[in-house]
Protein backbone atom coordinates (compact mmCIF):
# COMPACT_ATOMS: atom_id res chain seq x y z
CA UNK A 1 0.00 0.00 0.00
CA UNK A 2 1.24 3.75 -1.09
CA UNK A 3 2.27 5.75 1.81
CA UNK A 4 0.12 8.27 0.86
CA UNK A 5 -2.71 6.34 0.51
CA UNK A 6 -1.87 5.31 3.97
CA UNK A 7 -1.83 8.79 5.31
CA UNK A 8 -5.21 9.87 3.20
CA UNK A 9 -7.04 7.07 4.57
CA UNK A 10 -8.49 6.47 8.35
CA UNK A 11 -7.55 8.63 11.67
CA UNK A 12 -4.24 9.10 10.59
CA UNK A 13 -2.87 13.49 9.37
CA UNK A 14 -4.13 14.09 6.26
CA UNK A 15 -1.29 16.60 5.27
CA UNK A 16 -2.18 19.95 3.53
CA UNK A 17 -2.35 19.44 -0.38
CA UNK A 18 -2.65 21.48 -3.63
CA UNK A 19 -6.40 20.53 -2.49
CA UNK A 20 -6.36 23.03 0.08
CA UNK A 21 -6.44 25.70 -2.76
CA UNK A 22 -9.23 24.37 -4.66
CA UNK A 23 -12.27 25.66 -2.27
CA UNK A 24 -15.55 24.72 -3.40
CA UNK A 25 -17.40 27.90 -4.89
CA UNK A 26 -19.54 29.90 -2.73
CA UNK A 27 -22.77 28.97 -4.66
CA UNK A 28 -22.49 25.32 -5.51
CA UNK A 29 -21.62 25.46 -9.18
CA UNK A 30 -20.89 29.13 -9.94
CA UNK A 31 -17.07 29.48 -10.48
CA UNK A 32 -16.58 33.19 -10.34
CA UNK A 33 -17.76 32.80 -6.58
CA UNK A 34 -14.47 31.09 -5.72
CA UNK A 35 -12.98 32.20 -2.33
CA UNK A 36 -10.17 33.79 -4.50
CA UNK A 37 -12.14 36.07 -7.18
CA UNK A 38 -13.94 37.59 -4.33
CA UNK A 39 -11.08 38.34 -1.84
CA UNK A 40 -10.09 39.56 -5.48
CA UNK A 41 -12.84 41.94 -5.90
CA UNK A 42 -12.92 42.30 -2.11
CA UNK A 43 -9.20 44.33 -2.03
CA UNK A 44 -10.28 46.10 -5.38
CA UNK A 45 -12.96 48.08 -3.51
CA UNK A 46 -10.83 48.11 0.06
CA UNK A 47 -8.26 49.92 -1.97
CA UNK A 48 -10.39 52.19 -3.98
CA UNK A 49 -11.90 53.30 -0.86
CA UNK A 50 -8.95 53.63 0.81
CA UNK A 51 -6.60 55.75 -0.98
CA UNK A 52 -10.18 57.84 -2.40
CA UNK A 53 -10.68 58.90 1.37
CA UNK A 54 -7.16 59.66 1.51
CA UNK A 55 -6.77 61.64 -1.24
CA UNK A 56 -10.03 63.41 -1.51
CA UNK A 57 -9.01 66.50 0.50
CA UNK A 58 -5.09 66.52 -1.01
CA UNK A 59 -4.58 68.84 1.72
CA UNK A 60 -1.46 71.17 2.29
CA UNK A 61 -1.26 70.09 5.61
CA UNK A 62 -2.29 66.10 5.54
CA UNK A 63 -4.42 64.64 7.77
CA UNK A 64 -3.54 60.91 9.22
CA UNK A 65 -5.24 58.94 6.42
CA UNK A 66 -3.84 61.04 3.83
CA UNK A 67 -0.41 60.62 5.50
CA UNK A 68 -0.72 56.97 5.53
CA UNK A 69 -1.98 57.08 1.67
CA UNK A 70 0.85 59.47 0.78
CA UNK A 71 3.44 57.03 2.12
CA UNK A 72 1.92 53.93 0.03
CA UNK A 73 1.79 56.24 -2.93
CA UNK A 74 5.20 58.38 -1.91
CA UNK A 75 7.23 55.16 -2.14
CA UNK A 76 5.79 54.03 -5.55
CA UNK A 77 6.24 57.12 -7.10
CA UNK A 78 9.47 58.31 -5.79
CA UNK A 79 11.63 55.09 -4.99
CA UNK A 80 10.04 52.35 -7.19
CA UNK A 81 8.77 54.84 -10.35
CA UNK A 82 11.23 57.91 -10.26
CA UNK A 83 14.35 56.26 -9.01
CA UNK A 84 14.46 53.51 -11.50
CA UNK A 85 12.08 55.34 -14.93
CA UNK A 86 13.94 58.27 -14.39
CA UNK A 87 12.47 62.03 -15.52
CA UNK A 88 9.43 60.34 -17.75
CA UNK A 89 8.07 58.24 -15.04
CA UNK A 90 4.98 60.21 -14.03
CA UNK A 91 3.40 58.26 -17.00
CA UNK A 92 3.70 54.73 -15.52
CA UNK A 93 3.06 55.80 -11.71
CA UNK A 94 -0.85 54.65 -12.11
CA UNK A 95 0.11 51.15 -13.50
CA UNK A 96 3.08 50.63 -10.69
CA UNK A 97 0.09 52.16 -8.15
CA UNK A 98 -2.00 49.52 -8.83
CA UNK A 99 -0.15 46.82 -9.41
CA UNK A 100 2.06 47.03 -5.83
CA UNK A 101 -1.32 47.59 -4.27
CA UNK A 102 -3.41 45.54 -5.31
CA UNK A 103 -0.62 42.71 -5.42
CA UNK A 104 -0.07 43.79 -1.61
CA UNK A 105 -3.71 43.55 -0.35
CA UNK A 106 -4.21 40.38 -2.00
CA UNK A 107 -0.75 38.78 -0.48
CA UNK A 108 -2.05 40.19 3.04
CA UNK A 109 -5.24 39.04 3.00
CA UNK A 110 -3.29 35.48 3.55
CA UNK A 111 -2.62 36.54 7.19
CA UNK A 112 -6.24 38.29 7.80
CA UNK A 113 -7.97 36.03 10.12
CA UNK A 114 -11.24 34.91 8.33
CA UNK A 115 -10.03 35.63 5.04
CA UNK A 116 -6.63 34.03 5.32
CA UNK A 117 -5.91 33.19 1.86
CA UNK A 118 -3.66 34.43 -0.76
CA UNK A 119 -5.31 35.45 -3.90
CA UNK A 120 -1.84 35.34 -5.87
CA UNK A 121 -1.61 31.48 -4.88
CA UNK A 122 -3.62 31.27 -7.56
CA UNK A 123 -1.46 31.15 -10.11
CA UNK A 124 -3.98 32.89 -12.86
CA UNK A 125 -3.84 36.33 -11.11
CA UNK A 126 -0.08 36.52 -11.11
CA UNK A 127 -0.11 35.21 -14.95
CA UNK A 128 -2.50 38.09 -15.99
CA UNK A 129 -0.15 40.55 -13.72
CA UNK A 130 2.75 39.22 -15.44
CA UNK A 131 0.52 39.52 -19.34
CA UNK A 132 -0.17 43.14 -18.40
CA UNK A 133 3.18 43.84 -17.24
CA UNK A 134 4.91 41.85 -20.62
CA UNK A 135 2.31 44.02 -22.88
CA UNK A 136 3.42 47.35 -21.55
CA UNK A 137 7.24 47.35 -21.35
CA UNK A 138 6.69 45.66 -24.61
CA UNK A 139 4.08 48.02 -26.67
CA UNK A 140 6.49 51.67 -25.08
CA UNK A 141 9.50 49.99 -26.19
CA UNK A 142 8.19 49.65 -29.56
CA UNK A 143 6.43 52.75 -29.66
CA UNK A 144 9.69 54.76 -28.53
CA UNK A 145 12.14 53.00 -30.52
CA UNK A 146 10.24 51.49 -33.63
CA UNK A 147 9.75 47.79 -33.90
CA UNK A 148 12.70 46.87 -36.48
CA UNK A 149 15.21 48.90 -33.73
CA UNK A 150 13.48 47.42 -30.49
CA UNK A 151 13.81 43.67 -32.06
CA UNK A 152 17.36 44.55 -33.09
CA UNK A 153 18.39 45.89 -30.04
CA UNK A 154 17.15 42.76 -28.54
CA UNK A 155 18.59 40.42 -30.68
CA UNK A 156 21.78 41.82 -31.52
CA UNK A 157 23.47 43.17 -28.44
CA UNK A 158 25.51 46.08 -29.51
CA UNK A 159 29.26 46.23 -28.39
CA UNK A 160 29.65 42.22 -28.58
CA UNK A 161 31.61 40.07 -31.08
CA UNK A 162 29.52 38.72 -33.72
CA UNK A 163 30.19 34.76 -33.02
CA UNK A 164 28.62 35.93 -29.78
CA UNK A 165 25.35 36.26 -31.27
CA UNK A 166 25.46 32.46 -31.81
CA UNK A 167 24.47 32.07 -28.14
CA UNK A 168 23.43 35.69 -27.41
CA UNK A 169 20.25 36.04 -29.80
CA UNK A 170 18.20 32.66 -27.99
CA UNK A 171 19.04 33.54 -25.21
CA UNK A 172 17.77 37.03 -24.99
CA UNK A 173 15.27 36.49 -27.19
CA UNK A 174 13.98 33.97 -24.38
CA UNK A 175 14.57 36.38 -21.52
CA UNK A 176 12.68 39.10 -22.60
CA UNK A 177 9.74 36.88 -24.45
CA UNK A 178 9.50 33.70 -22.41
CA UNK A 179 11.79 33.83 -18.66
CA UNK A 180 10.69 37.80 -17.93
CA UNK A 181 6.69 36.92 -17.75
CA UNK A 182 7.36 33.69 -16.32
CA UNK A 183 9.76 34.19 -13.56
CA UNK A 184 7.51 37.11 -12.84
CA UNK A 185 4.12 35.12 -12.28
CA UNK A 186 5.95 32.07 -10.78
CA UNK A 187 7.93 33.88 -8.57
CA UNK A 188 4.88 35.61 -6.50
CA UNK A 189 2.61 32.64 -7.48
CA UNK A 190 5.17 30.59 -5.55
CA UNK A 191 5.82 32.74 -2.78
CA UNK A 192 2.34 32.71 -1.86
CA UNK A 193 1.47 29.29 -2.56
CA UNK A 194 4.45 27.59 -0.27
CA UNK A 195 4.05 30.58 1.88
CA UNK A 196 0.22 29.26 2.83
CA UNK A 197 1.28 25.84 2.56
CA UNK A 198 3.35 25.88 5.49
CA UNK A 199 1.14 27.55 7.62
CA UNK A 200 -1.44 25.15 6.95
CA UNK A 201 1.15 22.60 7.65
CA UNK A 202 1.91 23.90 11.12
CA UNK A 203 -1.57 25.11 11.82
CA UNK A 204 -3.55 21.65 10.62
CA UNK A 205 -0.68 19.76 12.03
CA UNK A 206 -1.25 21.85 15.95
CA UNK A 207 -4.72 20.93 15.50
CA UNK A 208 -4.01 17.20 14.53
CA UNK A 209 -1.41 16.73 17.35
CA UNK A 210 -4.17 18.31 20.11
CA UNK A 211 -6.13 15.16 19.09
CA UNK A 212 -3.47 12.65 19.92
CA UNK A 213 -2.22 11.09 23.09
CA UNK A 214 -1.25 13.28 25.95
CA UNK A 215 2.76 13.14 24.63
CA UNK A 216 1.57 14.55 21.32
CA UNK A 217 -0.60 17.44 23.12
CA UNK A 218 2.32 19.00 24.88
CA UNK A 219 3.87 19.52 21.40
CA UNK A 220 1.10 20.95 20.05
CA UNK A 221 1.74 24.79 21.06
CA UNK A 222 5.08 24.67 19.79
CA UNK A 223 3.50 23.62 16.14
CA UNK A 224 0.87 26.95 16.60
CA UNK A 225 3.65 29.02 18.25
CA UNK A 226 5.97 28.07 15.03
CA UNK A 227 2.56 28.79 12.75
CA UNK A 228 2.30 32.34 14.59
CA UNK A 229 6.43 33.31 14.04
CA UNK A 230 5.81 31.80 9.97
CA UNK A 231 3.19 34.36 9.53
CA UNK A 232 4.80 37.09 11.16
CA UNK A 233 7.52 35.88 8.14
CA UNK A 234 4.82 35.37 5.46
CA UNK A 235 4.08 39.65 5.86
CA UNK A 236 7.36 40.17 5.21
CA UNK A 237 7.13 37.94 2.57
CA UNK A 238 4.26 39.47 0.95
CA UNK A 239 5.48 42.56 1.36
CA UNK A 240 8.64 41.84 -0.52
CA UNK A 241 6.72 40.23 -3.43
CA UNK A 242 4.51 42.95 -3.74
CA UNK A 243 8.04 45.00 -3.98
CA UNK A 244 9.61 42.86 -6.17
CA UNK A 245 7.20 42.52 -8.66
CA UNK A 246 6.83 46.06 -8.86
CA UNK A 247 10.48 46.66 -9.16
CA UNK A 248 11.12 44.60 -11.84
CA UNK A 249 7.98 46.13 -13.81
CA UNK A 250 9.58 49.20 -13.45
CA UNK A 251 13.07 48.11 -14.10
CA UNK A 252 12.16 46.43 -17.36
CA UNK A 253 10.29 49.76 -18.30
CA UNK A 254 13.27 51.26 -17.90
CA UNK A 255 14.74 49.34 -20.07
CA UNK A 256 12.17 49.41 -23.16
CA UNK A 257 12.80 53.05 -22.62
CA UNK A 258 16.68 53.10 -22.54
CA UNK A 259 18.24 53.75 -25.74
CA UNK A 260 20.39 50.30 -25.65
CA UNK A 261 19.74 46.99 -23.16
CA UNK B 1 -8.67 3.09 -6.18
CA UNK B 2 -8.31 5.94 -3.44
CA UNK B 3 -4.36 6.52 -5.44
CA UNK B 4 -5.87 7.34 -8.92
CA UNK B 5 -8.53 9.63 -7.40
CA UNK B 6 -6.22 11.56 -5.47
CA UNK B 7 -4.17 12.00 -9.06
CA UNK B 8 -7.64 13.29 -10.18
CA UNK B 9 -8.05 15.67 -7.55
CA UNK B 10 -4.49 17.18 -7.02
CA UNK B 11 -4.84 19.39 -10.22
CA UNK B 12 -1.45 20.88 -11.68
CA UNK B 13 -1.38 24.44 -9.83
CA UNK B 14 0.26 26.26 -12.49
CA UNK B 15 -2.42 25.31 -14.97
CA UNK B 16 -4.77 28.67 -14.54
CA UNK B 17 -8.72 29.13 -14.15
CA UNK B 18 -10.39 30.86 -16.90
CA UNK B 19 -12.41 32.36 -14.52
CA UNK B 20 -9.91 33.61 -12.50
CA UNK B 21 -8.24 35.25 -15.30
CA UNK B 22 -11.13 37.16 -16.76
CA UNK B 23 -11.69 38.15 -12.93
CA UNK B 24 -7.84 38.91 -12.34
CA UNK B 25 -8.07 41.46 -15.82
CA UNK B 26 -11.17 42.94 -15.01
CA UNK B 27 -10.38 43.76 -11.32
CA UNK B 28 -7.26 44.70 -11.87
CA UNK B 29 -7.99 47.27 -15.23
CA UNK B 30 -11.25 48.83 -13.08
CA UNK B 31 -8.88 49.29 -10.29
CA UNK B 32 -6.34 50.89 -12.55
CA UNK B 33 -8.64 53.33 -14.07
CA UNK B 34 -10.20 54.43 -10.11
CA UNK B 35 -6.73 54.87 -9.09
CA UNK B 36 -5.45 56.73 -12.37
CA UNK B 37 -8.61 58.88 -12.33
CA UNK B 38 -9.39 59.53 -8.98
CA UNK B 39 -6.44 58.70 -6.77
CA UNK B 40 -3.29 59.58 -8.55
CA UNK B 41 -4.37 63.39 -9.99
CA UNK B 42 -5.37 64.21 -6.29
CA UNK B 43 -1.72 63.21 -4.19
CA UNK B 44 -0.12 64.99 -6.70
CA UNK B 45 -2.04 68.03 -6.43
CA UNK B 46 -1.32 67.84 -2.96
CA UNK B 47 2.09 67.21 -4.00
CA UNK B 48 2.72 70.22 -6.17
CA UNK B 49 0.55 72.54 -3.57
CA UNK B 50 3.06 71.41 -1.12
CA UNK B 51 6.41 72.09 -3.05
CA UNK B 52 4.66 75.18 -3.96
CA UNK B 53 3.83 76.49 -0.77
CA UNK B 54 7.37 75.51 0.73
CA UNK B 55 9.31 77.07 -2.04
CA UNK B 56 6.96 80.56 -2.14
CA UNK B 57 7.66 80.50 1.96
CA UNK B 58 11.53 80.02 1.01
CA UNK B 59 11.04 82.71 -2.14
CA UNK B 60 9.16 85.18 0.30
CA UNK B 61 11.10 85.03 3.07
CA UNK B 62 14.08 85.62 0.71
CA UNK B 63 12.33 88.92 -0.69
CA UNK B 64 11.50 89.93 2.60
CA UNK B 65 15.14 89.37 3.88
CA UNK B 66 16.31 91.28 0.93
CA UNK B 67 13.91 94.27 1.34
CA UNK B 68 15.54 95.01 4.67
CA UNK B 69 18.58 94.88 3.44
CA UNK B 70 18.08 97.28 1.10
CA UNK B 71 15.80 99.91 3.64
CA UNK B 72 18.94 99.00 6.17
CA UNK B 73 21.19 100.73 3.55
CA UNK B 74 19.20 103.47 2.28
CA UNK B 75 18.68 104.16 6.27
CA UNK B 76 22.58 103.94 5.87
CA UNK B 77 22.59 106.20 3.65
CA UNK B 78 20.55 108.37 4.45
CA UNK B 79 21.78 109.17 7.84
CA UNK B 80 25.39 109.57 6.78
CA UNK B 81 24.43 111.82 3.91
CA UNK B 82 22.05 113.87 6.61
CA UNK B 83 25.78 114.02 9.23
CA UNK B 84 27.64 115.15 5.95
CA UNK B 85 25.23 117.69 5.49
CA UNK B 86 25.04 119.16 9.47
CA UNK B 87 28.75 118.88 8.90
CA UNK B 88 29.19 121.40 5.93
CA UNK B 89 26.40 123.48 7.33
CA UNK B 90 28.15 123.64 10.70
CA UNK B 91 31.43 124.90 8.76
CA UNK B 92 29.53 127.27 6.51
CA UNK B 93 28.04 129.09 9.51
CA UNK B 94 31.43 129.22 10.93
CA UNK B 95 33.07 130.86 7.84
CA UNK B 96 29.72 133.08 7.32
CA UNK B 97 29.94 134.56 10.68
CA UNK B 98 33.76 135.03 10.54
CA UNK B 99 32.72 136.38 7.23
CA UNK B 100 30.54 138.82 9.07
CA UNK B 101 32.51 139.95 11.45
CA UNK B 102 35.04 140.99 9.01
CA UNK B 103 32.99 142.90 7.24
CA UNK B 104 31.62 144.44 10.32
CA UNK B 105 35.51 145.91 11.40
CA UNK B 106 36.18 146.66 7.67
CA UNK B 107 32.57 148.99 7.97
CA UNK B 108 33.35 150.09 11.25
CA UNK B 109 36.48 151.26 10.69
CA UNK B 110 35.86 152.69 6.80
CA UNK B 111 32.87 154.58 8.74
CA UNK B 112 35.55 155.81 11.67
CA UNK B 113 37.56 156.92 9.05
CA UNK B 114 35.04 158.46 7.06
CA UNK B 115 33.73 160.38 10.43
CA UNK B 116 37.32 161.43 10.93
CA UNK B 117 37.65 162.93 7.57
CA UNK B 118 34.64 164.99 7.80
CA UNK B 119 35.27 166.37 11.07
CA UNK B 120 38.41 167.52 9.81
CA UNK B 121 36.95 168.89 6.72
CA UNK B 122 34.69 170.56 8.59
CA UNK B 123 37.11 172.10 11.29
CA UNK B 124 39.03 173.15 8.00
CA UNK B 125 35.83 174.88 6.52
CA UNK B 126 35.18 176.54 9.71
CA UNK B 127 39.05 177.60 10.20
CA UNK B 128 38.81 179.07 7.10
CA UNK B 129 35.10 180.68 7.22
CA UNK B 130 36.77 182.33 10.43
CA UNK B 131 40.25 183.26 9.35
CA UNK B 132 38.21 185.19 6.36
CA UNK B 133 35.77 186.97 8.60
CA UNK B 134 37.97 187.55 10.98
CA UNK B 135 40.41 189.54 8.24
CA UNK B 136 37.34 191.42 7.28
CA UNK B 137 36.14 192.17 10.63
CA UNK B 138 39.75 193.23 11.86
CA UNK B 139 40.43 194.98 8.77
CA UNK B 140 37.00 197.15 9.04
CA UNK B 141 37.52 197.68 13.06
CA UNK B 142 41.39 198.48 12.47
CA UNK B 143 40.19 200.92 9.70
CA UNK B 144 37.88 202.36 12.02
CA UNK B 145 40.24 202.90 14.12
CA UNK B 146 43.17 204.13 12.35
CA UNK B 147 40.78 206.53 10.51
CA UNK B 148 39.40 207.76 13.77
CA UNK B 149 42.99 207.95 14.94
CA UNK B 150 44.50 209.27 12.00
CA UNK B 151 41.36 211.53 10.65
CA UNK B 152 41.89 210.81 7.50
CA UNK B 153 39.22 209.71 5.67
CA UNK B 154 39.94 206.65 4.16
CA UNK B 155 37.02 206.39 1.82
CA UNK B 156 38.55 205.67 -1.61
CA UNK B 157 38.42 201.69 -1.36
CA UNK B 158 41.71 200.87 -3.11
CA UNK B 159 43.36 203.24 -0.64
CA UNK B 160 41.84 201.24 2.00
CA UNK B 161 42.13 197.78 1.43
CA UNK B 162 46.06 198.79 0.28
CA UNK B 163 46.08 199.70 3.72
CA UNK B 164 44.65 196.89 5.81
CA UNK B 165 46.78 194.78 3.54
CA UNK B 166 49.76 197.02 4.30
CA UNK B 167 48.69 196.61 7.87
CA UNK B 168 48.23 192.57 8.09
CA UNK B 169 51.44 191.93 6.24
CA UNK B 170 53.56 194.45 9.15
CA UNK B 171 51.06 192.01 11.39
CA UNK B 172 52.20 188.57 9.96
CA UNK B 173 55.64 189.80 9.93
CA UNK B 174 56.31 190.68 13.28
CA UNK B 175 54.44 187.69 14.57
Amino acid sequence: MPLVHLLRTGEGFVPPSTNDFNLPPVIAGNEYTTKPILLVFLSVLLISVFFIMASRKAAIVPSKLQFAGESIYGFVRNDLARDNIGHDFMRFVPYLFTLFTFILTNNIFGIVPLLQFPAMSHVSFPYVLAIFTFITFHYIGIRKQGIRKYMKDIMFMPGVPKAAYILLTPLELATFFIVRPLTLSLRLFANMFAGHLLLLVFILGGDHLLKGVIGLKLISPFAFAFGIGLTFFEFMVQCLQAYIFTLLTALYIAGALADEH
Amino acid sequence: MHVINLAAENANPLIPHTAELIVGAIAFTLLFLVLRSKVVPMFEKAFTARTEAIQGGIERAEKAQLEAQRALAQYNEQLSKAREESQTLREEARAQGVAIIEELRAKAQEEAARITASAHASIEAERQQAITSLRNEVGTIAIELASKIVGEALDDQARQSRVVDRFLDDLEKSK
